[in-house]
């Protein structure tokens, strides 16, 4: 295990030591100590090593993350896992807002709640949030997966393209264009992998599916130019 | 951007160390706004005796014998105390509206902080350190307190455009947002006799909870129909002489972090600004939620959490 403490070294030293880790480093285990509410913490790492931050975190606490697993042993600021690649990203606690907008892959879990805009113009991530999200989560989310194992706020899924959405519990409003879908056998075997890798306590037929009714101009082929 | 800060004492044991503690929550915003700080502290109340902040770039001359030209022109006793380029005026209660009319006679270029029983505020441009330094802010005791980095978007950088804005006797506001309904809002509360000074949002984001509570709203009724009357992005964090409150508007685009203990109640525009809290790794920390009023009160019952 290696220790980088920031009540030792700058953000800067610590997000380049990190980022030196090469694909077949043999150090692949690293704590982060004193994160203090830090920006940008274990941003941009791009190598299958294991960080776990002990405390919470500031804004864009594992962004564009590639191959890593970073566990936050706290709460995370606006922006994490914002545009992640792939690896994983798991919270203890809650995330605040935006949390894995434009994310292509990998995987977050936030194990308390997230609040406005989670998943944000997804593009591929799947996201597993345990408690409820916040306001308009996964507006114009383009593809992957939001499970939520508690409620979601207003307008979910607002002008939603391919992206799944499951919810366990209630749904304050829909947004533009999300309706609420049919749950078909892969859909349940999606859910059920992903609660399981997210160590998720919930059943899949718990939940109902939301998804893109697909009415809106971006959809009508005469509007394509 | 901008960064607030508050802070509100349940542990009166904390209370000689307010002035230090919101210093080095606000100091940690600096780099969300360098344009100008300012620091609202409930303190020391005296018996019979009411405070009014003054504000002049010429302190000394403009301070020098202002408390005898302030009693003679008002017939009411006033003390002064100077701390850099403001001046904390005692005054009888009840003599506030007096020794304001005074003040505008004897040196209308004297720029009114603020004014009531417990509350002082000091804000100046430059950096949280240096506002905090100048004004000795780490000495400061007291029982609760707000705090705010000013990122200039709407108006220009000066000691009025500053925060916290008071909005009436020992009620205070700071504001991280953008209001885009205020030049037709000014004028509508102009026309209601609502005293508005400059061209900056916040002040008439104040001055609409003044004119909503001289009309008879409680402050929490204020703070609601704020939701509907302004337009654009806002938390807010609000001062009273018995507590604090936090608004956000629906959007909740501006960001905003609150944590619990048995001794205080905090807010931060971000969790850095708790982190130097005593006990803060074991207090209750959360978002709050969007279009909703909390507040905090030492008088009535601790806490009120009410959906708008």
């Amino acid at each position: 295990m290696q220790t980088l403490d920031m009540a030792d070294i700058e953000l800067r030293e610590m997000n380049a030591t990190l980022h030196a880790q090469a694909e077949n480093t043999n150090q692949t285990a690293w704590e982060i100590k004193n994160p203090r509410g830090a920006h940008a913490i274990a941003c941009g790492l791009d190598a299958p090593i294991e960080v776990t931050v002990k405390g919470s975190t500031g804004y864009y606490c594992g962004g564009m993350n590639k191959q890593a697993t970073i566990n936050i042993k706290g709460s995370a600021g606006p922006g994490v896992a914002e545009n992640m690649m792939s690896g994983t990203v798991v919270i203890e606690g809650d995330a605040s807002q935006y949390a894995g907008a434009t994310g292509h892959g990998g995987l977050l879990v936030i194990k308390g709640n997230a609040s406005s805009r989670c998943g944000i113009s997804m593009k591929g991530i799947d996201i597993v949030v345990h408690g409820n999200i916040g306001h308009m989560s996964a507006f114009m989310a383009q593809s992957g997966n939001l499970v939520v194992c508690g409620d979601a706020g207003e307008a979910l899924g607002d002008s939603l393209y391919e992206a799944r959405l499951f919810v366990r519990g209630s749904v304050k409003s829909l947004g533009t264009d999300c309706v609420e879908k049919e749950m078909r056998p892969e859909h349940l075997e999606i859910l059920a992998d992903l609660l399981e890798r997210s160590g998720a306590d919930a059943k899949p037929e718990e939940f109902k599916r939301y998804g893109s009714a697909r009415e809106l101009y971006t959809f009508k082929i005469d509007n394509a130019y | 951007m901008c960064g607030i800060v508050g802070l509100f004492l349940k542990d009166k044991s904390l209370e000689p160390q307010l002035g230090s503690l919101l210093a080095g929550m606000l100091v940690t915003m600096t780099d969300r706004g360098p344009d100008s700080a300012g620091i609202a502290i409930y303190s020391n109340e005296t018996k019979d005796q009411s405070k009014i902040v003054v504000q002049s770039d010429t302190p000394k001359t403009d301070f020098d014998g202002l408390e005898v030209a302030l009693a003679n022109a008002s017939g009411v006793t006033v003390g002064m105390e100077v701390s850099s380029t403001h001046a904390v005026l005692s005054v009888p209660n009840g003599a506030i509206d007096a020794v304001r009319t005074a003040i505008a006679a004897v040196n209308p270029a004297l720029r009114i902080m603020s004014r009531g029983d417990t509350l002082e505020i000091y804000k100046e441009v430059g950096l949280p350190k240096d506002v905090a330094s100048r004004f000795a802010i780490d000495v400061m005791s007291g029982s609760h307190g707000i705090g705010h980095t000013r990122m200039a978007t709407e108006s220009a950088v000066t000691t009025m455009g500053a925060h916290p804005f008071n909005t009436g006797n020992d009620q205070c506001l700071v504001h991280n947002g953008s209001l885009s309904n205020h030049n037709s809002l000014r004028r509508k509360l102009r026309r209601e006799g609502i005293h508005i000074e400059t061209e900056n949002d916040t002040e008439v984001g104040a001055a609409y909870l003044t004119w909503r509570m001289q009309n008879g709203a409680t402050l929490g009724e204020a703070l609601e129909s704020s939701l509907t009357d302004l337009d654009g992005f806002f938390t807010f964090v609000v001062g009273t002489k018995d507590g604090f409150g936090v608004v956000r508007d629906p959007i909740a685009c501006k960001p905003a972090v609150m944590a619990e203990t048995e001794q205080y109640v905090a807010f931060g525009s971000e969790y850095r600004a708790l982190v130097d809290l005593p006990g803060i790794e074991t207090a209750r920390v959360w978002e709050p939620e969007p279009a909703t009023v909390y507040f905090w009160s030492h008088s009535e019952q601790p806490i009120k959490e009410e959906a708008a």
